[in-house]
């Protein structure tokens, strides 16, 4: 269990005043100037040396993101970071926590993130539902400016950079990176082809690197505390901290930052109380936002929750979203819910998306009551194939894997309710004529 | 130059090429649904996908994707054929299975394409979507249901119409395209998305139900309500041209057309002069050709006799009319109707000399009294398309939408002596500037513009040696630049003719002259439409409509295209050549060619640059005029782009259109 003195996010349940006053006795905005003197390329090293990966679901890392933006931007072409606060993943709830309670360790990140992006300016691009998280940004931004950490000669480092709110209008597709570069020029938010990369041209056509709160959040302590220290949790490729969100059938549903890879097992009763009615209890586990496979009881057990144990699992660690499910839940009803999500959040650009997931979400609500036949499960699934990797962005493979997922591990399951919706004979019973 | 290879096979593609554009170079055929060449590219049908070595372990966007040097690229593997077996059963799912009541339908990429790449069946067993029409105005007729949201209206709209009035609204499976809050799309150009459009979403409105398209014989033509001389396709069924869409030419009208050109067709089976008619009494009345030709006789004119040309006949018509009167002894010749006596002794001075597919590589602009977007919108589309490679444009003129940023430098023409710095400064160090000068100019300004052409240099021989001729003049007659050729023009203009005062004379198609001035004439009116030179006339001789023969016209660039004959003119009308050829025995003054092939012989005898297809170049010279431009412009020559010609004003579709986006008039749709 992570002890309390290498918690990067020392005010997660809001004992705490957010405010800059607040904030500085908890040690951001100390000194920030002494990091930025350590200058570009060290800052880029020390975040790569730290081994963070992105935390906003891919896990790319972070450090190497950074290193992609040009070096001596044009004058007529800066350079921009935006910043991933559209967080509408169901299960996910860790930017917000970050944003009520410790906005300015996420400022904080923007200006040392930025600068070492040799970035003008930062657009922290936050999710329109988050009303009172983004009056708490807007306001912890002013009083950045009102000290002097953020604007011309921020902290007085001789560097001018600017950090702008931008509030989402509630679409979950605005998330993706391209998309949200297109919302925040004025577009309605469709993913953009890539190539190019926003590393690139971005917003605007600049170069443009999008990074997750969390993964902005987490800087300044690291090039505090060091890359070793950050370094010296978890598994090789899976270091550092995270913010886990559980939420679901466990006793206490709560976010907490743990040391990545620690086992599902350990991070439950530790922190959650344990799983409703027992371990026995244990249905299946969606381990990282609803965009990923569930994994069965019995193999999440004693996973490690870290990129690659979950991969090792048929799922991933996505944005550590775990949501747990009893015994009591109606697992089919449960991936129906979210694949009616994802056909109300595909944005309709590309055709396999636009019309798979209407098509996915109906034949789930045929499989949740059984009208089905026992056939339609594997053309279900071949058409989640159809979707997966066929599309712009990677909203398609978000809607077909949990399906995918519940298919995989729960056939048999499909198929005994259509097999009682038809009768114990499986189906089998002679074909009713029309009397005419 | 990257080296691909395509299905084992290795090629060379230019650099910057697509991995679609080198499958197509390989000879690969990759569906598509929303790429199109002059649009930009959106990616999102999915349609073109294939697998590309070295790259993620799924099919790739080609239509998207940089081709790169060792790059191997598979069209055929099982990957891409399950890949387009699943995009094209998706865009099925939702599809209507309407094609039996479609207008698009022979002529349907979905249909094509499922037919091709498809799996033959479905498994959809849900409910379609159904969206609800939506409104686009007087041409574009909408079925939304069967849209496919490829976008390409869309992108259409934005990049080449420069409308930005057609979207995308709602998300997922809800989307639907629509015009900006259902209004008709404010465009001379939106047509085009009719033949954009890959399955039948949007159809042409006045076309519909018409035919199917294997029943029409196909016609190569050339478009006369504009002088850009779009090339067209004139689709016939037995004596009626139902439908008139563009050819690709990319030195003149790429493949778009504008509306008029489309839709004015419905114009050529209204008001048609279809016999002979005779002024007896004050009234006309139908004669026999005899009855006619005999009435010209009795003038007895001996050598006072005039033509004026109308604004869309051919040259061949024109050569034919001037050869008569040149034996009759009369060269009093005239086709600029209204009264404009530019001077004619250059034809450079008065041609659009950086040619259509030029303007793309201007670099610095100057408008001098002219609305493009109506007097050749096809011109204006290319003068979006200099801005986006980085043109500036000045216009000086009453302010209008052109479509682009331009920056207006007033109505007076005065401006031209004592232009701003910013302009003198552009145009300084611009490697391409050009100056257009509209018909509203001419008049004035036509002096005053040659000057700039010494100011700032604008004949010049570029740094790759080519040569770069700046001055242009946009015409708005499609017989205008041959007419001036064969020597349609006085030095005085229509005021020269009018002075002579002929005995006789000839109106070939010729309907906005000022017929009052001839009142002294005994006037014989050779055209198609019972417009205002018919109502003038003493004689009527019928003739053919630029669908109904062969004819050379000479767009404002000086390129000589040749149009055939779609249909025969109905009832007595005959060719107009033909008409002066029996003419000219009655008048015992026999023209010497009995064939077309003849006269156009005879034709480029006198004018060689008329016999050969093609652009003309006509060497630089400028005519020494009046350099002092004063006055303030009004307007435009055009004020209702819709009815230009009697054509148009005889088209109800074209009367709609004028009604609508030009008067504001709203129509309401019956309920049913």
């Amino acid at each position: 269990m992570l002890a309390d003195k290498d918690r990067i996010f020392t005010n997660l349940y809001g004992y705490q005043p957010w405010n800059v006053d607040a904030a500085m006795k908890r040690g951001d905005w100390d000194n920030t100037k002494a990091l930025l003197e350590l200058g570009q390329d060290k800052i880029i090293d020390v975040i790569k040396a730290s081994g963070l990966r992105g935390r906003g679901g891919a896990g790319f890392p972070t450090g190497m993101k950074w290193s992609f933006m040009p070096k001596e931007p044009r004058p007529d072409r800066p350079s921009f970071l935006v910043i991933n606060a559209d967080e509408s993943e169901p299960g996910s709830c860790k930017d917000r926590e970050i944003i009520r309670h410790d906005p300015h360790k996420l400022i904080e990140g923007a200006l040392v993130a930025g600068f070492a992006m040799r970035a003008r300016a930062a657009y922290i691009y936050i999710r329109g539902e988050y009303i009172r998280e983004a009056e708490t940004l807007f306001a912890a931004v002013a009083e950045a400016y009102n000290r002097g950490f953020l604007g011309k000669n921020a902290c007085g480092s001789g560097y001018d950079f600017d950090v702008f709110v931008h509030r989402g209008a509630g679409a979950y597709i605005c998330g993706e990176e391209t998309a949200m570069i297109e919302s925040l020029e004025g577009k309605k938010g469709q993913p953009r082809l890539k190539p190019p990369f926003p590393a690139g041209a971005g917003l605007y056509g600049c170069p443009t690197t999008v990074n997750n709160v969390e993964s902005i959040a987490v800087a300044p302590t690291i090039l505090r505390r060091g890359a070793e220290w950050f370094s010296s949790f978890g598994r090789e490729n899976n270091k550092g901290t995270k913010l886990f969100q559980i939420s679901g059938h466990v006793d206490r549903p709560c976010v907490v930052e743990e040391s990545m890879s620690i086992s599902f097992r350990e991070l439950i009763e530790k922190h959650c109380g344990g799983i409703r009615g027992g371990w026995d209890n244990l249905l299946a586990v969606i381990p990282g936002g609803s965009s990923v496979p569930l994994v069965p009881a019995a193999e999440i057990m004693d996973a490690p929750m870290d990129f690659d144990g979950l991969k090792a699992v048929g799922s991933g660690l996505g944005t550590a979203a775990v949501i747990v499910m009893d015994k009591s839940t109606d697992i089919v009803r449960a991936i129906s819910r979210l694949s009616y999500f994802y056909k109300h959040e595909s944005c309709g650009q590309c055709t396999p998306c636009r019309e798979g997931t209407g098509w996915m979400w109906r034949v789930m609500e045929r499989m949740r009551t059984g009208d089905a036949d026992v056939a339609e499960i594997d053309t279900l699934f071949q058409v989640t194939k159809q979707v997966e990797g066929h599309t712009i962005c990677a909203l398609g493979d978000a809607a077909a894997w949990p399906i995918q997922g519940l298919i995989r591990h729960f056939r048999p399951e499909m198929e005994r309710r259509i097999r009682e919706r038809k009768g114990e004979t499986g189906g089998n019973a002679p074909m009713m004529e029309a009397a005419e | 130059m990257p080296k691909v290879k395509v299905d084992g096979v290795e090629i060379e593609v230019p650099q910057g090429a697509t991995v679609l554009q080198a499958c197509e170079l390989a000879g690969k055929e990759i569906p598509r649904f929303c790429y199109h060449e002059r649009l930009s590219i959106a990616g999102n049908c999915r349609m073109c996908l294939v697998e590309v070595k070295p790259g993620p372990p799924k099919p790739q966007a080609s239509c998207a994707l940089p081709a790169a040097d060792n790059q191997e690229i598979f069209t055929t593997t099982p990957m891409v054929k399950a890949a387009r077996e699943g995009v094209m059963e998706f865009l099925l799912i939702n599809h209507p299975l309407d094609c039996p009541i479609c207008d698009q339908g022979g002529e349907c990429d979905l249909q094509d394409q499922s037919m091709a790449y498809g799996k033959g069946h479905s498994r959809y067993d849900e409910n379609k979507r159904a969206v609800t029409e939506k409104y686009m105005g007087p041409i574009v007729k909408t079925v939304m249901t069967r849209c496919i949201q490829c976008t390409r209206c869309v992108r259409f709209a934005e990049e080449v119409a420069g409308v930005e009035e057609i979207g995308a609204i709602y998300r997922g499976e809800n989307m639907q395209i629509t015009s900006y809050l259902e209004q008709a799309v404010s465009s001379e150009l939106s047509g085009n998305v009719v033949d954009l459009c890959p399955v039948g979403a949007l159809t042409s409105k006045p076309y519909a139900f018409e035919a199917r398209p294997w029943e029409l014989k196909k016609t190569l033509a050339i478009d006369v309500m504009d002088a850009v001389g779009t090339n067209i396709r004139l689709d016939s069924r037995g004596r009626q041209v139902l439908r008139c869409v563009p050819r690709i030419n990319d030195e003149v009208n790429e493949e778009w057309a504008s509306d008029k050109t489309r839709h004015a067709i419905d114009g050529l089976v209204r008001r048609r002069l279809d016999r002979p008619f005779v002024r007896r009494d004050g009234k006309l009345v139908p004669a026999t050709w005899d009855e006619a030709f005999a009435a010209i006789r009795d003038v007895n004119a001996g050598s006072s006799v005039a033509a004026i040309a109308g604004d869309l006949v051919d040259c061949e018509t024109m050569f034919a009319a001037k050869a008569l009167l040149a034996k009759m002894g009369s060269s009093l010749i005239e086709g600029r109707q209204t009264g404009m006596d530019y001077d004619t002794s250059s034809l450079a001075a008065v041609n659009f000399n950086t040619t259509i597919a030029g303007v793309e590589k201007a670099d610095a602009i100057l408008l001098i009294g002219t609305n493009l977007r109506w007097e050749a919108p096809l011109v204006n589309t290319r003068i979006r398309k200099a801005i986006k490679k980085g043109a500036k444009v000045f216009a000086i003129g009453p302010e209008t939408d052109l479509t682009y940023k331009v920056e207006w430098l007033g109505a007076d023409l005065s401006a031209l002596g004592n232009l701003p710095e910013a302009v003198t400064e552009l145009f300084g160090k611009a490697a391409r500037p050009m100056v257009i000068v509209g018909g509203a100019a001419l008049k004035g300004a036509h002096g005053a513009s040659l000057k700039l052409v010494d100011q700032f240099n604008l004949v010049r021989t570029l740094e790759d040696g080519s040569a770069w001729n700046g001055y242009n003049v946009v015409h708005m007659a499609a017989a205008r630049m041959g007419g001036l050729m064969l020597g349609y023009a006085q030095k005085g203009g229509i005021a020269d003719v009018v002075s002579a005062a002929p005995k006789l004379a000839f109106f070939l198609g010729a309907d906005e002259v000022d017929f009052a001035k001839f009142g002294s004439s005994f006037k014989v009116f050779v055209g198609h439409h019972g417009d205002k030179g018919a109502h003038h006339a003493d004689v009527i001789l019928p003739g053919a409509t630029f669908a109904e023969k062969s004819g050379t016209w000479v767009n404002l660039e000086g390129r000589v295209q040749r149009g055939d004959r779609a249909v025969f003119a109905p009832g007595d009308a005959r060719d107009d050549w033909t008409i002066f050829r029996a003419l000219s025995e009655v008048l015992g003054q026999t023209l010497p060619f009995d064939t077309l092939e003849e006269l156009r012989a005879a034709m480029a005898a006198e004018v060689p640059a008329l016999g050969k297809v093609g652009l003309v170049t006509f060497d630089w010279a400028a005519p020494s005029l009046n350099a002092t431009a004063s006055g303030t412009l009004e307007g435009y020559p055009i004020k209702d782009f819709y009815l230009t010609n009697a054509i148009c004003r005889a088209s109800p579709t074209m009367q709609r259109c004028s009604a609508e986006l030009v008067h504001g008039e709203t129509y309401a749709e019956a309920a049913e």
